[in-house]
């Protein structure tokens, strides 16, 4: 605007002058987001650029044992692939996601279903439901790893009176399992509660009132009107959960280190103990890679899912 | 929106239709919950909304209903004593003395040893947990104090401009989210040996955006496009700059918006637990791996480590029970938007 004032001498040059400004505000228009955004822009390269480097370093056997290391092709990942112990840990991942993401799916949905009665009691308790996802994951192992204690621990002194005082809950391989799920569930469950409670809190009431002049029990209402138009929210919950439960660390981490044995060593603790446990750099790193590549395709085949299941939920909305 | 990188528009938009009414539904509550205040608690087995009404019908029969009333209260309390439980467990552990962690179990005299020894005399026991608690305090903060300085004009430029690339950006910057960790941070645990930038506050601050920066783009900008841009429109006609009705218009009015996402935002980078593993040995370490140490030596001394993980949740359980209605909003948000 001051330019305009600058360049007002006699009515052409007045027009000129206009159109000069409009050229140059319409350039700044166009600038200026990019330059608001340039320092994301730098800091996401700051990222990106180890994730360059770190998959420019797969091509090498980069390890501490090889101070001149050698371009090796893609012998990194082929010795992934032809390990067994990637693909137990893949099993193992695999298993943990789907457990952990099932387990956290059916409880925060009741807990959800249960807060949503909206009673007094529910409303006291839903100011904490928040409380476990707020203490970090690997603190919370930490917690249950005390509590699990096999001789000392509480859980099995409230047990006792059970007849089921000495449970081994991390020594076996299948326990130490449904162990981690259980830990991640106790911490994951209130994401999932919250999101289905705002689905529930936005879902329309007439088909609801509907089915209660109709007479309709509540299992039925439920199953055909309840879980199919809250499944959308659901659903970007169980996303979530699933992907991150793919790339679980913390809580293995705490609670067993993997153990006993290899029997929950998931792909991201694998990745770990290859390049900063053993030192070999390149080959955990391709590690990661390989599971970087399993999250993005679940992430792909899981969102057009979302969309598939949205679309429809639209339409019948409409 | 499009995004390039994942098949689907129509996934995309249905998205951000659901977000949208996630995010009503949430102003919804809170206001359903001042008018309950006002109405005054409904009976225990009545629901009070329509809504209520629909998702679980009535059941014939007035016994019935209250008897499964009575049922999901039951349920839900025990729901709730399990998700407490460990805190509470966490108390009288921290609260024991050291020669009756493993006799007695409800009945004992409480001692504050040790919190003592954990806060005080822990570099007796060598672990000095206050200077972590300091050091998971300053990168935090660093953290998130950087990534408002560069988040907020990203998070504005996203939400009012749409320009090339700008939904790339965007999810890209969110696609870090699902990222597995450790494929950003080997590379740099090798980088940052070399540059020297291991066990560093800056190497710490500098890969904790990871996690701030996305979170708080995301959430701002939905805050941003919430906000009427005539706003600041005129604004402009009154004479301001862009940069004055920024800062003067645009970013008073989401105060509440910053405030909520700077606290979830810190949260998160307090919890993080692989970044410091790896990225940080001694100088920079932060409470979470700290607290890990308590457990480790020949003889595990439960009660340090319940007293150290105790100290270590104070900060986020805090903030948590203070902002505990936004932070609903931006965990739904942050989920939601993506």
């Amino acid at each position: 605007m001051s330019s305009l004032r600058e360049t007002g001498h006699g009515a052409a040059s007045r027009e000129e002058g206009k159109r000069a400004a409009r050229r140059v505000s319409r350039r700044r228009r166009s600038l200026r987001p990019y330059l608001l955004i340039v320092p994301a822009l730098l800091l996401t390269g700051g990222i990106l650029y180890p994730f360059g480097l770190g998959l420019y370093y797969t091509v090498f056997d980069f390890a501490a044992s090889t101070p001149q290391p050698d371009v090796v092709g893609l012998e990194n990942y082929r010795r992934i692939f032809g390990q067994s112990a990637f693909w137990e840990s893949a099993r193992v991942t695999v298993l943990y996601a789907v457990g952990a993401a099932a387990v956290e799916t059916v409880l925060g949905v009741g807990v959800a279903l249960l807060l949503f009665r909206s009673t007094r009691v529910g409303r006291v308790l839903e100011k904490i439901l928040i409380l476990p996802l707020m203490i970090a994951p690997v603190i919370a192992a930490i917690m249950w790893k005390l509590m699990l204690q096999p001789s000392v621990g509480v859980i099995n002194h409230l047990l006792e009176p059970f007849g089921l005082g000495g449970v081994q809950w991390t020594d076996t391989p299948a326990g130490a399992l449904l162990t981690s799920i259980a830990v991640d569930a106790w911490v994951y469950t209130p994401f999932v509660a919250i999101l289905a409670l705002a689905g529930l809190r936005s879902l329309p009431t007439s088909p609801f009132e509907a089915a209660a002049v109709d007479g309709a029990g509540w299992w039925f209402t439920f199953r055909r009107l309840t879980l199919p138009m809250l499944w959308p929210y659901v659903l970007v919950a169980v996303i979530f959960r699933f992907m991150d439960s793919l790339k679980v660390f913390d809580i293995i981490y705490a609670l067993t280190e993997g153990g006993p044995g290899d029997s929950t060593v998931v792909l991201q603790i694998r990745a770990y103990l290859e390049a900063i446990r053993f030192q070999r750099y390149s080959f955990g790193i391709s590690y990661t890679i390989v599971l970087w590549a399993v999250v993005y395709l679940a992430a792909m085949v899981l969102v057009r899912y979302l969309g598939r299941i949205q679309t429809r939920a639209a339409e019948v909305r409409r | 929106m499009t995004r390039n990188d994942i098949p689907g528009e129509a996934a995309d938009e249905a998205t951000e239709q659901v977000a949208e009414q996630a995010a009503d539904q949430v102003a919804d509550q809170v206001a359903d919950e001042a008018a309950n205040s006002v109405r005054g608690p409904a009976a225990p087995d009545t629901p009070d909304t329509p809504a209520g009404a629909g998702a679980l019908p009535r059941v014939p029969g007035r016994r019935r209903r209250r008897v499964g009333g009575i049922v999901a209260d039951a349920a839900l309390i025990g729901y709730f004593v399990l998700a407490l439980f460990p805190i509470a467990w966490m108390v009288i552990l921290s609260l024991k003395p050291a020669n009756e962690l493993f006799s007695t179990y409800f009945s004992f005299t409480p001692t504050l040893d040790s919190y003592r020894t954990v806060l005080g005399a822990g570099q007796d026991q060598g672990v000095p947990f206050v200077r972590f608690f300091l050091n998971s305090l300053v990168v935090s903060l660093g953290a998130v104090g950087l990534s408002l300085v560069i988040g907020l004009p990203a998070a504005y430029a996203a939400a009012r401009w749409r320009f090339r690339g700008s939904e790339n950006l965007m999810f890209t910057l969110l696609s870090f989210r699902f990222a597995p960790e450790l494929t950003v941070i080997i590379p740099l645990f090798v980088l940052y040996q070399q540059l020297g930038l291991f066990d560093t506050y800056v190497g710490m601050i500098w890969v904790l955006q990871l996690v701030t920066l996305p979170l708080i783009v995301w959430i701002m900008r939905s805050y941003f496009s919430d906000l009427s841009p005539e706003l600041e429109q005129a604004a402009l006609l009154d004479g301001y700059t862009r940069k004055q009705a920024f800062f003067r218009v645009a970013l008073p009015l989401v105060k509440p918006g910053i405030a909520a996402v700077s606290l979830l935002a810190f949260i998160f980078a307090w919890n993080n637990f692989v970044f410091p593993l790896i990225l940080t040995s001694s100088e920079a370490q932060t409470v979470t791996v700290g607290a890990l140490s308590f457990l480790g030596g020949d003889r595990p001394k439960y009660n340090l480590t319940a007293a150290a993980a105790l100290v270590s949740v104070v900060p986020p359980l805090l903030l948590a029970l203070t902002i505990q209605r936004y932070l609903v909003r931006g965990l739904s948000f942050g989920a939601v938007k993506s």
